[in-house]
């Protein structure tokens, strides 16, 4: 579905990525752990492809080239980000954004309302947003767009216990985890701090991010539990 | 001549000799036009039946601007200083020329110049001293406009004064709905409107005015416009300029004098290369609990823009806010954003916010990630900056404000 090779990413004269080497295959779910300011999030933008990221390296998506095509095109190859801080876009309607990636007025509102939204679709996008009503935010913006491989930037960060268990089914629904691992033909790279959405989304893989490089993959509840237990000193002591 | 009443004449010279004191009375703001530059434009041109008459054109600038055939309830249409059209088509709604209003209606004197004064500077001196032509717009009391009632100032000929002196009257308890579509022939080079309007709400009367401005990049615009709102009244003033116009100066207010009226003005302006645009909205609330609101937007596009607001509270438990955006586009030009408020008790509320930016980068790589390319994502950010909330009203003039607004947004970008 994905492989990353020797990215690197200058971010305003500073290099945050530093040879990223990732693959993640179609119907899996990996976890991407990491202290902050490792690179997990430049990595997802530059997966998308922000425009104000250097980069050298190449990305492939199904087998594509994307690391130079502009980043609605990646979404029209069925890439989808979940942003942790998404910026308010005045004058333009959550609404709005919902009918240009799916047309579907009835369903739109369906959907709305189901993730607790149906008040905001006239309301300005993320304008005023509570940090759960951000989520939500993302998260219906994803179920309209139904990507194949789904970013998600810290769905799971200042979310209530009620609102991580919408997060969390919506995931797995988007995922397709209820089927069974040989027919699901969707991936996700999840980036958790604490680890909390893995109480509701199951993960087949996890990697850790130091300073820009992945530097471990392993079991996801190995690899969070020895953080939990030696923090991020460990995985440092660990690999060195 | 008019052919006036005696004591209307009595007034008529009285308000000359006060004009002429201010024939060289330069405005306060925008710059100074040299007024002997301009002929008087087509007089006599002959009238018309309907639109289909124009050339295509005309029609077509018409139309750019809201004016139509259907779903009107009534209509004025002035080319140059020649009246074309005057059709009344709901009943209880008056549209007629100034010039057969104030034969008809001696108490117009009360209201002639009652609003603007005639000496505020050598524009309203002109005006008078130049014999005006214009519309006078009336609903009776308790009568709802069904459609908007339609008026177009076009200017043919080049070197012309367009000289427009306006009358609108919303009634006790009337609602009103009014859009001015202003427009320019082709080829009109240099020219000059010069447009007086005086607007009258009355207790529990509604008048909503929508003006569309499309004029050329030789023509100056000097409007000088006021209202006196009654009690429970409600007065809203919608502008739209999306055109590369030489320059335009207005600073129109809204004197709320009963209790508990209200003004509203949504300003919506691009200032084009070339183009000196100076716009103002003021109220000032003479009544308790009287109320105001101002939103502004403004593209800078390489010309210059000031925006201008002002709010005069003097009386008890009055409120008012300006809200003034300002969204530069390009690296040359200005937006001069000047908010004024002025209190004169204790007891009000009056507050402003402004605030002027480029478009953020992350906003359009947000909105790519939604699958907008980066031309759409710009659009849809340039539109909804310019989609300011129209609170009150009426969806046809709703729509053609958001009609002017989409068809420019492509020469933005």
């Amino acid at each position: 579905m994905l492989e990353v090779k020797d990215l690197e990413v200058i971010v305003g004269g500073r290099k945050i990525l530093d040879g990223v080497n990732l693959r993640i295959d179609p119907g899996e779910t990996c976890v991407l752990l990491g202290p902050n300011g490792s690179g997990k999030s430049t990595l997802l933008q530059a997966i998308v492809g922000n425009p104000t990221y250097q980069i050298t390296g190449t990305i492939f998506f199904k087998g594509e080239d994307i690391t130079q095509m502009p980043t609605n095109e990646r979404i029209k190859r069925g890439l989808g980000i979940s942003f942790q801080h998404p910026p308010a876009v005045r004058g333009v309607k959550l609404l709005d954004v919902m009918e240009e990636m799916h047309g579907d007025g009835e369903k739109i509102e369906e959907m709305a309302e189901r993730m607790g939204l149906g008040d905001f679709l006239e309301r300005d996008l993320n304008l005023g947003f509570s940090g759960g009503e951000l989520k939500r935010s993302e998260m219906v913006q994803l179920l309209t767009l139904q990507p194949d491989l789904v970013l998600l930037d810290e769905p799971d960060s200042g979310v209530d216990v009620e609102n991580l268990e919408l997060i969390g089914e919506v995931i797995n629904e988007i995922l397709k985890r209820s089927s069974k691992p040989r027919f699901r033909n969707r991936s996700g790279l999840i980036i958790t701090h604490m680890g909390s959405i893995m109480q509701y989304v199951k993960p087949d893989k996890g990697f850790v991010m130091l300073d820009g490089k992945i530097v471990c993959s392993g079991k996801p509840e190995e690899l969070i539990n020895q953080i939990k237990k030696n923090g991020y000193e460990g995985c440092m002591k660990c690999i060195n | 001549m008019y052919k006036l009443s005696l004591e209307f004449s009595k007034l008529d010279k009285k308000l000359r000799e006060k004009a002429l004191k201010a024939v060289d009375k330069k405005a306060l703001y925008g710059e100074d036009v040299d007024l002997d530059r301009y002929g008087e434009g087509e007089k006599d041109l002959s009238s018309i039946t309907n639109l289909n008459e124009l050339d295509e054109n005309e029609r077509k600038a018409l139309t750019d601007v809201g004016i139509q055939e259907e779903n009107r309830s009534g209509s004025y249409l002035q080319f140059d200083n020649s009246v074309l059209l005057e059709l009344q088509i709901q009943e209880g709604i008056e549209v007629m020329s100034i010039f057969k209003a104030l034969e008809k209606y001696d108490w117009l004197k009360d209201y002639w110049w009652n609003a603007v004064a005639v000496d505020q500077d050598k524009f309203t001196a002109y005006s008078q001293l130049h014999e005006p032509m214009g519309y006078f717009i009336r609903a009776k009391p308790y009568i709802k406009s069904e459609f908007p009632v339609q008026s177009c100032l076009y200017i043919k000929s080049g070197g012309t004064v367009q000289n427009v002196h306006n009358i609108i009257v919303a009634e006790e308890g009337s609602e009103l709905d009014v859009i001015t579509g202003c427009a320019v022939g082709e080829k009109t080079e240099d020219a000059l409107h010069i447009g007086i309007s005086e607007f009258f709400v009355k207790r529990d009367a509604t008048l909503s005015f929508t003006m569309i401005h499309s004029w050329g990049e030789g023509v100056a615009v000097r409007p000088r416009s006021a209202a006196i709102i009654e009690e429970n009244g409600t007065f809203f003033s919608n502008y739209v300029n999306m055109r590369r116009t030489k320059s335009i100066q207005m600073y129109p207010t809204a004197y709320c004098v009963g209790k508990n009226s209200m003004a509203r003005y949504s300003t919506v302006m691009v200032a084009r290369e070339g183009s000196k645009i100076d716009i103002g909205s003021r109220s000032v609330l003479k009544a308790e609990g009287s109320k105001t609101e101002m939103i502004s937007r403004a593209i800078g596009l390489g010309g210059e823009a000031y925006i201008r607001g002002d709010i005069e509270g003097e009386a008890e438990d009055v409120k008012g806010h300006l809200e003034c955006r300002g969204l530069m586009l390009k690296d040359e030009g200005f937006i001069f954003s000047i908010p004024e408020l002025k209190a004169s008790l204790q007891n009000l509320d009056l507050s402003h916010e402004a605030a002027i930016g480029k478009i953020a980068e992350d906003e359009i790589f947000y909105l790519m990630t939604r699958g907008l390319s980066a031309e759409e994502a710009t659009a849809a950010i340039v539109r909804g900056f310019l989609n300011v909330e129209t609170k009150g009203l009426p969806k046809a003039l709703d729509e053609e404000m958001r009609k002017t607004i989409e068809a420019s947004l492509s020469s933005m970008l």
